[in-house]
């Protein structure tokens, strides 16, 4: 019995419950005296009922999918013997790998007996366990349905205790929001701290060179890596750096044609062109970054001699810039639309043109939301992927210059982690090292860009 | 006039040029963001439209019986097994007679793809009849010459740089005076998944697998950010602790898609052991993603419910939650449902977070359920880019027209229920 034949059947109970216990609600009112009748609606007699069913199967279906793997590998190293374990090259999890990707068909020639035999008890245990489990699970709901169906009486009030468990169950929605930000840190913290185990925090944070080879051989030149990720935060700035004088000069501009010059007619039409901007995927970006952007550069580089990589900063930069425009435009056009009007007001009744009152008196006044929005965009552009993946280099480069290929945070994230992973790696430890400065990054620029405009929109309102 | 009048009227023309200079610049500003997306669209569009036609061949196959059923046994096992190879080479080696050395035969040959053998063998088992007869095809030809075909300016490439010799491009060329060459569909790019060939490599697998990713995504992220919205907004009370939920959304909301990967990859691959490259997974990353857009919606609809609706409810004596359930909650689902749609066109577009959990991998298979090894449109795309095969460009600009098609219908639809159903109160 799999999980889709298990949700058909618990609908299916879930139906007649509320079929049934309507009905039980009715028949229960109906036999009762005038003035005592059932406090609540039928509906909620049954829908209680089914709550009993849902929520306890829900929460043991969800253990038990957790839970499985643990058992599961338990079992098969209770089954093989002793002397296997001892012999396998490797730790007993890889052991237990390879017992689960025997095909028991056609065991690959060669394999160890007692590891098939294992595989063949696996799977016969499987499916007998997981059938009972559900079963198991099923049998409880419907049993604790039918005491929940048996308490329809008219000291029972249905509604509120329904409602108070409905709250419950949106509370725990929300709180998922809490449990993502929880499980997004600890697997981070956990992965980073078992590579800074091998590798200090210190020559991470502060190492010239970056070259996360690790060794086959022992003996092999170079064979510790080096991690140190200052040339990947250099990249990474100079990237965005880059991608900021593209996007705040035509973003900003944008933003004060719109909100000051352009006609509500104009505006209609124009600002969601602009967010076309903000909806094409950057993969897109990326696509057009490393086949249109970077080979233009590179030829336009040999018109005037220059030698210009075509993987450059460049290319990538100016092409997320061209991304983080709509950023900018549209919150710094938020910001300018909320200054409030007697100001402007002011400013036009000593004289003041219109672009005088907007250097003086707009600007000034919008700048700490202009400041927020701008932090906001430069965290997007910290953790933009694609287009650094599709267009930026791969060698961790230490320098300034935007003509030649630079490497950055998210770029080392994704070739660290792509292809073969061995999880006891520095290599692959290193990811998440990286994640967690990217996380630890964007989460002050995101705190802080979100205060200042919080701290704005209150001095106006 | 006085002094000061003077001043201002002598400085007046330079602010009004200042004036006029400041607006230009604003002016400036917007014309470059809109000729930055329409040089991006058109780039892509001026590639990609290439990819919907492939270059196909019509030559004259004769189904000879005594190379597909050499001992006439008449069986079907026999004539599926037989070498289709040969009956091209020996229609191409027809209409050239004088090519005699193994070497140009077999450079010869490599003008078809070699699906086309497959194919033949398919039309001959249908209808066993054209056995010993012979007809015309149109048969495609390989990605090297339907490159040439496609950007003619590379004819003029030196012979090293032009993926085919110069002997094949004076065949190609006798072929196309005989008209024996022409564009047709490209079918397969609409029907297959990837291949190692480009003129076999086709959308469709991606496309199931952003269906079954999306899918996941929406049945996730749909409930459970719709009961937080109304939590937040409705019932919760004002205390630190909702507020810090708060919080955590906006901050949830600003999170890099990368940071999500990783997490997949720790808790979802590592902790719970769910199988790589699997919609499954990529729909729990991508509805943890989506979670908060969809609850910033949500809140924002809830809001815009004007309060006379709750007072008129709990005044006929409903309860909170009826309040909600039975009246606000029903007519915010417009704005709801807008949100919800551009919260998954969002996640169609991302690639980044589903690269961390292996839905990267090379599939020639159209999966078939959530559990399949499967890959996304965007991660098609960033694969064929890095593909170094000629071919794939056209390809991967195509590919990158079928998501912005698919994109434009979803936004277009979350506009159309905005402009229908939303009240203004």
């Amino acid at each position: 019995m799999g999980l889709g034949s298990f949700c058909v059947l618990i609908i299916l109970i879930a139906t007649f419950i509320a079929w049934y216990g309507n009905n039980k609600a009715l028949r229960v009112n109906h036999a009762l005296d005038k003035d005592l009748k059932l406090p609540s609606l039928p509906k909620y007699y049954s829908f209680y009922a089914i709550l009993w069913l849902i929520i306890p199967s829900t929460i043991l279906i969800l253990t038990w999918y957790i839970a499985k793997p643990l058992i599961l590998d338990a079992i098969v190293l209770s089954f093989i013997s002793e002397n296997t374990i001892t012999n396998f090259p490797g730790n007993t999890s890889m052991l237990v790998d390879r017992v689960k990707s025997i095909n028991i068909e056609k065991p690959f020639p060669g394999t160890d007996k007692n590891l098939i035999e294992a595989a063949v008890f696996l799977k016969q245990t499987l499916e007998g366990i997981q059938t009972f489990t559900l079963l198991g699970i099923l049998s409880l709901g419907c049993f604790l349905s039918f005491i929940a169906i048996k308490k329809i009486a008219p000291a029972f009030r249905a509604r509120q205790v329904v409602e108070k468990y409905n709250v419950a169950i949106l509370l725990v929605c929300s709180v998922v929001a809490i449990v993502t930000t929880i499980g997004i840190v600890f697997s981070l913290i956990f992965e980073a701290l078992r590579f800074f185990d091998k590798i200090p925090l210190f020559d991470f944070l502060f190492g010239l060179s970056w070259s996360p080879q690790m060794a086959i051989r022992e003996d092999q030149v170079a064979s510790q890596g080096s991690f140190g990720a200052i040339p990947i935060f250099a990249g990474t700035l100079l990237i965005t750096i880059i991608a900021m004088t593209v996007a705040i000069p035509v973003g900003l501009t944008s933003a004060i044609f719109l909100s000051q010059y352009a006609s509500p007619m104009t505006r209609s039409i124009i600002k969601p062109i602009l967010e076309i901007l903000a909806g094409v995927p950057t993969v897109v970006y990326g696509f057009f970054a490393a086949i249109t952007v970077g080979p233009f550069l590179k030829g336009l580089g040999d018109v005037f001699s220059l030698n210009i990589a075509s993987e450059s900063a460049l290319a990538a930069g100016s092409v997320m810039g061209i991304m983080i425009i709509p950023f900018i435009s549209s919150l710094s056009d938020d910001v300018m639309s909320a200054v409030p009007q007697n100001l402007k007001d002011g400013s036009y009744a000593m004289g003041a043109t219109k672009s005088e009152t907007v250097k003086k008196v707009i600007l000034p006044a919008a700048l700490p939301g202009i400041v927020g929005a701008i932090l906001l965009a430069v965290s997007r552009a910290v953790g933009e992927t694609m287009i650094v993946v599709m267009a930026a280099g791969i060698a961790a480069n230490l320098t300034a210059n935007p003509l030649e290929a630079v490497t950055t945070v998210t770029v080392q994230i994704v070739t660290l982690l792509i292809g073969d992973q061995e999880f006891d790696s520095a290599k692959t430890l290193a990811a998440f090292a990286l994640g967690i400065t990217l996380f630890v990054v964007t989460l002050t620029l995101n705190l802080f860009a979100l205060r200042i405009v919080h701290k704005y929109r209150e001095k106006y309102e | 006039m006085n002094k000061n009048t003077r001043i201002i009227a002598k400085s007046l023309k330079k602010r009004n040029r200042s004036e006029s200079t400041f607006r230009l610049m604003g002016l400036l500003g917007i014309i470059s963001a809109i000729s930055f997306l329409v040089i991006i669209l058109f780039s892509i569009i001026n590639e990609g439209k290439k990819a919907f036609v492939s270059t196909q061949i019509k030559l004259d196959i004769f189904f000879d019986s005594k190379i597909l059923d050499p001992g006439n046994s008449g069986k079907i096992t026999e004539i599926e097994n037989a070498n289709y190879q040969t009956l091209i080479k020996a229609s191409l080696l027809n209409f050239f007679p004088d090519i005699k050395t193994r070497n140009d035969q077999r450079d010869l040959l490599s003008m078809i793809s070699s699906s086309e053998q497959e194919n033949l063998m398919r039309k001959l088992t249908n209808d066993i009849s054209l056995m010993n007869t012979k007809k015309e095809f149109w048969l495609k030809s390989s990605s090297k010459y339907d490159v040439i075909n496609k950007n003619p300016e590379m004819i003029d490439f030196a012979e090293e740089d032009r993926l085919i010799s110069n002997q094949q491009l004076f065949w190609f060329n006798e072929l196309k005076k005989d008209n024996r060459v022409k564009f047709g569909f490209n079918k397969i790019f609409f029907t297959a998944a990837d291949s190692t060939e480009p003129e076999q490599a086709g959308i469709w697998g991606s496309v199931m697998g952003s269906f079954f990713t999306l899918f996941v995504t929406l049945l996730l992220s749909f409930p459970i950010a719709v009961a937080a919205g109304v939590f937040l907004e409705e019932l919760a009370p004002k205390n630190r602790f909702t507020h810090f939920i708060e919080v955590n959304i906006n901050n949830l909301a600003a999170v890099p898609s990368i940071i999500f990967g990783l997490l997949g990859l720790a808790i979802f691959l590592n902790v719970m052991h769910l199988p790589r490259s699997a919609p499954l997974v990529g729909g729990m990353v991508l509805a943890l993603m989506t979670l908060p857009t969809i609850i910033i919606a949500t809140r924002a609809s809830l809001k815009a419910v004007p309060p006379s609706i709750r007072e008129a409810a709990i005044g006929m004596g409903a309860t909170k939650m009826q309040t909600v359930t039975h009246h606000v909650l029903p007519l915010s689902m417009p704005g709801i449902s807008t949100g919800t749609i551009i919260g998954m066109s969002q996640a169609l577009g991302e690639s980044a977070p589903l690269l961390m959990i292996g839905m990267v991998a090379f599939i020639v298979d159209v999966p078939e359920s959530f559990l399949d090894s499967s890959t996304v449109l965007p991660v098609q795309i960033y694969l064929w880019k890095s593909t170094a095969a000629r071919g794939f460009v056209e390809l991967t600009a195509a590919g990158v027209l079928v998501l912005l098609t698919f994109l434009i219908l979803m936004n277009s639809f979350a506009v159309i229920i905005r402009k229908k159903f939303e009240k203004k109160w």
